[in-house]
């Protein structure tokens, strides 16, 4: 019989790794030909690549930025793109009819949207918050302009309403509901009976104006960011309010949610758009005529919040019971424990699905050139209907999708950078 | 299983009891759907007390311990903790989870916030504390639990043992009445149970009302003044540790003792 007693005198000592895992050469021999499949596949990727590049980037980058029309493009090169229509109607395409004079109103805006989204996307600028209120109503102002008072007397009647919940809350010591039933009250008085002296007595007083830009004038890229950002802005709120109301409890709440997002989602968007664009007049009361962006962004809202509330629930269904238990032995409040704990779990985890949506809303934009909105397609059709572009294809889309393709990766990189920040375990 | 838990002899100069009632139990019952889960029970806890529930797997000794702090609504009789009945108002629901602290089987650990933000997250929100007296707090009883220095990590960085003494720490830094356990060292590795449960025993020594639901029957031997034996609903047998062990006096209690103490 042989001894099986073992005893390890000293410890083995580290040896650097093998060349497979070290080296560039080791990796290029480790993940592309590490053996007659693998380096197959190797070989078919790279050729499938190069079929797919080998026409379109001499196409590309000897493109002709300069011509005057199609038929000049033709007769120079007809083997190249012809980018110069880009070069003639970009600000088009960027800005739709918007007057030339007042873009650095959209200009403004759009970098004014990065300062107001930084309180929100990082929380070192938490803090800064307040801006991305402001912004809102700020841009609405800049884009159509007019007297700014209108604008100003919203933001008015939210901190009116405000102050009634506060006073009632701790000068009277109301409940929360019934204070918040006050606020809706003082939200509504200031409404219809000091809002519109206000304004009028500010607009004489004080005259801040711009000039005001018609919604048909807006066009191009401008009307996507537009829609797109206000969607995703509305949509993501509503959304968790609906997910959280399925799951309620109370069999009301839960129906209606039920019912309101089984419902939109089971109807097509484009049936949606031309519900704003055509029927939503007729039931609305005599004499209210709502701007036609405002109707679609609500469309596009409700669209997507329905999906955004779906996105999350499979976040809530997914964190354990015991979180909810958790919280609720800690005699943390309902409202408490969604806000704390299960809300920032369950978005962390459906944060896949949510910039899914947000990404699928931006290019569902592009729809509205169905009811007669230039968006940059619309505007493509429009441009190529021109006797100069006429017959031009593959330069224009090219260029939409681009603006489109860099809005949207960003959108997905920055998931991305999240997912990779609020990782709090080990693996 | 063995019966002894710790080494060391455990402190009795502060474990007292009084006569003041911290639960009271009354004619309880309970039904999950048609299923009859917890069958007339009557249960008073004083202060001081350390209960241990035991009895096989789906006996209903978690359900009631969650009855306690209304994780589980009862539907027929009487549960009064600290002087305050447990209804369907949401006041009083609140009120008693503020001062009843339970540590979970699955240790239930908020995973997006540190360790010291898991113990500090109750303390601001339902007791108003200012941050930086939470913080004070949450040191203290991470270092009494022995883990002061884990307190930057996350839960997921932590070992189970680890974990279940953060969870502990968490439930006092609400400074709760009453502690409850529902089966705080089931789901951990034999070497980390041993931490868990002295961390248990100090608690009891600072006279801490306990409920422990547990099959550490080391622990219910040393520590509770009462064990108490469930079955089917039901409550079977209710003695004194020594005598429910050494001579039990109903045959399913003998049964459960002879499968759980029998290897």
């Amino acid at each position: 019989m042989t001894n099986i007693s073992f005893v390890r005198e000293k410890p083995l000592p580290q040896l650097p790794p093998p060349i497979t895992e070290s080296t560039t050469i080791g990796w290029i021999r480790k993940n592309l030909f590490s053996g007659w499949l693998s380096t197959l596949l190797t070989i078919f990727s790279v050729y499938f690549l190069y079929i797919c590049l080998k026409d379109f980037i001499p196409w590309a980058y000897g493109g002709n930025w300069s011509a005057g029309s199609i038929r000049e493009c033709l007769d120079t090169n007809p083997d190249v793109a012809c980018f110069s229509v880009i070069g003639a109607r970009w600000r088009q395409l960027l800005f739709g009819f918007y007057p030339y004079e007042e873009y650095w109103r959209p200009i403004l805006t759009f970098i004014l949207l990065f300062v107001s989204v930084t309180p929100i996307l990082s929380r070192r600028f938490a803090k800064y918050f307040w801006i991305s209120l402001i912004y809102p109503g700020l841009a609405v102002w800049l884009l159509w302009g007019g007297s700014v008072w209108p604008v100003f007397s919203i933001y008015l009647a939210f901190v009116f309403s405000g102050l009634g919940f506060y006073i009632a809350r701790n000068q009277f010591k109301l409940s929360t509901g019934l204070s918040l039933m006050i606020a809706v009250i003082s939200l509504i008085v200031f409404y219809l009976f000091l809002a519109s002296p206000f304004v009028s007595l500010f607009k004489y007083i004080l005259p801040i104006n711009l000039v005001v830009i018609e919604s048909m004038q807006f066009g191009g890229f401008l009307l996507s960011m537009i829609i797109g950002f206000s969607g995703i802005a509305a949509s993501f709120p509503i959304g968790i309010l609906l997910a959280l109301g399925r799951q309620s409890d109370l069999p009301l709440v839960k129906m209606i949610c039920v019912g309101f997002i089984e419902f939109i989602r089971g109807v097509p968007l484009i049936t949606l758009l031309f519900v704003a664009s055509v029927l939503l007049n007729y039931f609305l009361p005599p004499g209210t005529s709502f701007d036609i962006i405002v109707r679609v962004i609500i469309m596009v809202t409700i669209f997507s919040a329905a999906y955004m509330a779906e996105v999350i629930r499979g976040g809530l269904a997914a964190l354990p019971v015991g979180q909810h238990e958790a919280s609720a032995a800690l005699g943390l409040s309902y409202w408490q424990s969604q806000r704390l704990i299960i809300m920032p779990q369950a978005l962390k985890i459906s944060i896949p699905g949510i910039v899914n949506t947000f990404i699928g809303l931006f290019k569902d934009t592009t729809l509205v050139s169905i009811i007669s909105l230039m968006d940059p397609v619309g505007l493509a059709s429009m441009i190529r209907a021109h006797r100069n572009w006429n017959g031009i294809y593959w330069e224009l889309y090219v260029a939409v999708g681009l603006m489109f393709f860099v809005c949207c990766f960003g959108m997905s990189q920055y998931s991305q950078y999240l997912e990779r920040k609020l990782k709090t375990d080990n693996s | 299983m063995s019966d002894v838990i710790t080494e060391r002899a455990i402190d009795r100069s502060k474990m007292e009891i009084s006569d003041e009632v911290a639960i009271h139990i009354s004619d309880m019952n309970k039904w999950f759907g048609n299923f009859h889960v917890l069958r007339d029970i009557n249960l008073e806890v004083r202060r001081g007390e350390r209960i241990v529930v035991c009895g096989p797997s789906g006996s209903g000794k978690s359900t009631l311990i969650r009855c306690i702090n209304r994780l589980e609504e009862h539907q027929q009789g009487k549960i009064i903790v600290d002087g305050t009945e447990l209804s369907s108002d949401l006041k009083n629901i609140d009120k008693i989870r503020s001062e009843v602290g339970m540590c979970f089987q699955h240790f239930n650990l908020f995973p997006h916030l540190t360790i010291l933000e898991n113990c500090t997250l109750a303390p601001i929100w339902v007791r108003k504390m200012a941050r930086k007296d939470a913080e004070e707090t949450a040191m203290h009883y991470l270092e009494k639990v022995k883990i002061p220095e884990q307190a930057d990590k996350f839960p997921g960085q932590l070992s189970g043992g680890q974990q279940q003494r953060v969870a502990i720490a968490r439930s006092l830094c609400m400074k709760p009445q009453i502690m409850l356990f529902d089966e705080p060292t089931s789901s951990l590795d034999p070497e980390m149970i041993k931490e868990v449960l002295d961390t248990m025993i100090e608690l009891a020594e600072e006279g801490m009302t306990m409920v422990c639901v547990t099959h550490e029957m080391g622990f219910a031997r040393q520590v509770a003044n009462r064990v108490i034996f469930m079955d089917e609903g039901q409550i079977v047998e209710e003695n004194e540790p020594a005598e429910f062990f050494d001579n039990p006096k109903s045959d399913r209690t003998k049964l459960f003792l002879s499968q759980i103490l029998g290897h």
